[in-house]
């Protein structure tokens, strides 16, 4: 079972007394290290459709060892058709939008609203991706909600012989 | 060796004060240093829900359900004007109206009261869209971006470094998006940074003192319904108190004592009743008018204050944000889908979670390597099991058995480290000129309309467009005296993240090192 690390700045506490001692050992520690972050690509919005959520899907450089050109463009705009979905104004979103002022907005209580739901299809689809097309190459697709919209943070893990991904 | 003692010493009060957040620390190293409080009613526990650390200047309760700016004073005037406006109303002329006239008004009116607290607390207490802060490896990338913008674009007779900004083209209108010192990222268009709650708000239309919150993109329905359904009900109080005050006059009786005071009292509050509803139907009515305007058009109040879009900058200026349409606009406005919130409050904190660029080392000269070693030790993907054995023996004197929270740091200090160094002094005073204008550049474009209820509104406001401010400016642009207060920021009680966390001093693989010791320490 993987253990997550706990802590980065502490480490300068453990200064001194064990620094002698790890040096010793980092020879050793680099041998056995499973895949380490090697970078991270931040695909950034793209505003020129206006305020609504889009990637931009120009094929950054770091990946180009890694994926498919047409494959990296599949996956961002199937995310950005799945957010124009969450967003779309018709006459579901404003029926929706007119029920849940009727009910002074105590709908939300017992129901999601269309936007989370469709929320929820992105991160199926984002787990979907990352198992079958990024893990295997080294890659992994962080959920944009978990950067608050901004950006699709892709990790890339650095090629290493002995380890096989996580 | 000299080198390592030295570093020891250094480092050993850093240890120290490390040493101190821990509850299995000992007693005495306790004593030095106060534990961290990052918000109010959380005292010295580990932070468990990221409201705990959020960096903005807001205000949670209820473990994160409800959040509100700062300064709430004016939000419990507006609860107690409301109340006891409906409560003297209800009290003392509905009894009248209903048995004179129809029992359909006090239902009426109940019914109108119970939606406007309703949508005034959706308003206060909701997030209105604020935007999450960058993580540190975010900021660097932006930063290695607008570095390599600046070296391909800086010509040899530049002394000056261009502005942070980039433009898009939106709907055939160019739109210039600014980069935000303090949240670390370029802000969308129509969002704005709201000195007074220090976030960046998506849709920024105003910070509302009355309602106690920005109003913004998740929240300005809310908002607009609850101005919108004060005005009804004000306007229903005042024809039905006037309607009561001349029933009544017709058949006044002073055949008691006690009937002629319970009159009195009566007209006393009628009095009071007609007064507050006089001068909140000229403000709140006109708001409404206003806001329905906006609304109309698609605007924000912010850049209706600005002028952004109007013909008078060019006769090309047209806003692009609209949908062509009154009805489309009122409906997207009103009825269109809500966005959840981004800043997932009362999510729980993850040790492995990377920390906001408030929380972190921003050390200019680290930029891209810190950072990259940062999402190093971040990263949950790193494991060092076969060391375990051999460093545990090592480590378990030394380290406590609690696990260390990655983000420990007060979160409200959000100006440390290089880059933000030069907000730290000015934010408490009256800024100087150099490189401050920066600061003022970004919190001189909301615009807080203090007084918009009861002066006209988007007349009187202190906004001052970045383009045309001078250096000396700002300090007359802000003549609030409040404002420059509330710009205050409280200095750290703990030492800044860059002495306690100094990546660029030791080299990648003890980093690696040391850091699997930490985690295996607190197996």
């Amino acid at each position: 079972m993987q253990e997550k690390l706990q802590c980065s700045f502490c480490s300068t506490a453990l200064s001194f007394p064990l620094q002698t001692a790890t040096r010793f050992l980092t020879h050793s520690l680099q041998d056995l290290q499973q895949p380490a972050v090697s970078s991270k690509v931040f695909i950034q919005r793209d505003y020129s459709s206006g305020t609504i959520c889009k990637f931009q899907t120009k094929f950054p450089s770091e990946l180009e060892s890694r994926i498919d050109k047409q494959q990296f463009e599949e996956t961002i705009q199937t995310l950005n058709n799945l957010y124009a979905e969450a967003e779309k104004l018709g006459g579901k979103s404003y029926l929706e939008g007119c029920l849940a002022c009727l009910t002074a907005y105590t709908i939300f209580l017992c129901m999601e609203t269309h936007y989370e739901k469709v929320l929820k299809k992105i991160a199926r689809y984002i787990k979907d991706q990352n198992e079958k097309i990024y893990a295997p190459r080294g890659l992994l697709l962080t959920d944009p909600i978990e950067r608050g919209l901004r950006v699709v943070e892709i990790t890339i893990f650095e090629d290493r012989s002995i380890g096989s991904g996580r | 060796m000299s080198q390592l003692q030295h570093a020891a010493l250094d480092q050993q009060g850093q240890y120290n004060q490390i040493c101190t957040r821990s509850s299995s620390c000992p007693p005495p190293a306790e004593d030095s240093e106060p534990p961290p409080c990052p918000c109010p009613g959380h005292r010295s526990r580990t932070p468990r829900r990221k409201w705990q650390m959020f960096p903005g200047r807001n205000r949670f309760y209820c473990d994160g359900r409800i959040m509100m700016a700062r300064q709430t004073g004016v939000f419990y005037l507006t609860l107690v004007l409301i109340l006891l406006t409906c409560g003297l109303f209800f009290t003392f002329d509905c009894p009248f109206l209903a048995s004179n006239l129809t029992p359909a008004i006090p239902a009426i009116g109940g019914v109108l009261f119970v939606f406007v607290m309703g949508m005034l607390f959706r308003a206060s207490f909701s997030d209105p869209g604020i935007l999450p802060r960058a993580t540190p490896d975010e900021a660097a990338d932006l930063e290695q971006q607008i570095g390599e913008q600046r070296g391909t674009g800086n010509s040899a007779g530049c002394s000056r470094p261009p502005p942070r900004t980039r433009e898009v083209l939106i709907n055939g209108q160019t739109v210039k998006l600014k980069y935000c010192f303090t949240c670390k990222i370029f802000r969308p268009p129509r969002a704005s940074h709201c000195s007074l709650c220090d976030n960046c708000v998506e849709r920024f239309d105003h910070h509302c003192p009355w309602v106690g919150n920005c109003v913004g993109r998740r929240n300005y329905r809310f908002f607009y319904l609850f101005i919108l359904s004060l005005s009804f009900l004000t306007i229903f109080i005042f024809a039905f108190v006037i309607t009561h005050v001349i029933l009544n006059t017709d058949k006044s009786s002073f055949s008691s004592c006690f009937k002629a005071l319970s009159y009195s009292l009566t007209l006393f509050c009628t009095v009071l009743e007609v007064v507050v509803c006089f001068f909140s139907v000229w403000s709140i009515v006109g708001l409404s008018g206003f806001h329905t305007y906006l609304i109309s058009s698609n605007q924000t109040t912010n850049e209706d204050i600005k002028g952004s879009w109007s013909t008078k900058r060019g006769k090309d200026n047209y806003n692009p944000y609209s949908y062509g349409n009154i009805l489309t606009n009122c409906c997207a406005a009103l009825c269109g889908p809500l966005p959840p919130s981004l800043i997932d409050r009362r999510g729980l904190i993850r040790s492995d979670m990377p920390q906001t660029i408030s929380q972190s080392n921003g050390t200019s000269n680290s930029n891209y390597t810190s950072t990259q070693l940062h999402s190093h030790t971040c990263d949950q993907d790193q494991c060092i099991q076969s060391t375990k054995f051999v460093l545990q023996a090592a480590t378990t004197p030394l380290l406590h058995s609690d696990p260390i929270v990655l983000a420990p740091l007060p979160g409200k200090t959000t100006t440390l480290g290089g880059p933000c160094a030069h907000l730290a002094p000015t934010q408490p005073s009256l800024p100087s000129c150099s490189g401050d204008v920066l600061t003022l550049r970004d919190t001189a474009v909301d615009s807080h309309c203090h007084h918009h209820l009861y002066l006209h509104h988007h007349h009187h406001h202190h906004f001052v467009s970045p383009e045309e401010t001078p250096c000396i400016t700002p300090q007359g642009a802000l003549p609030c005296p409040n404002h420059l207060h509330l710009h205050h920021q409280p200095h750290p009680p703990v030492p800044s993240p860059a002495a306690l966390y100094n990546p660029a001093s030791q080299d990648t693989l003890h980093e690696d090192s040391v850091r699997g010791l930490v985690k295996l320490s607190s197996v």
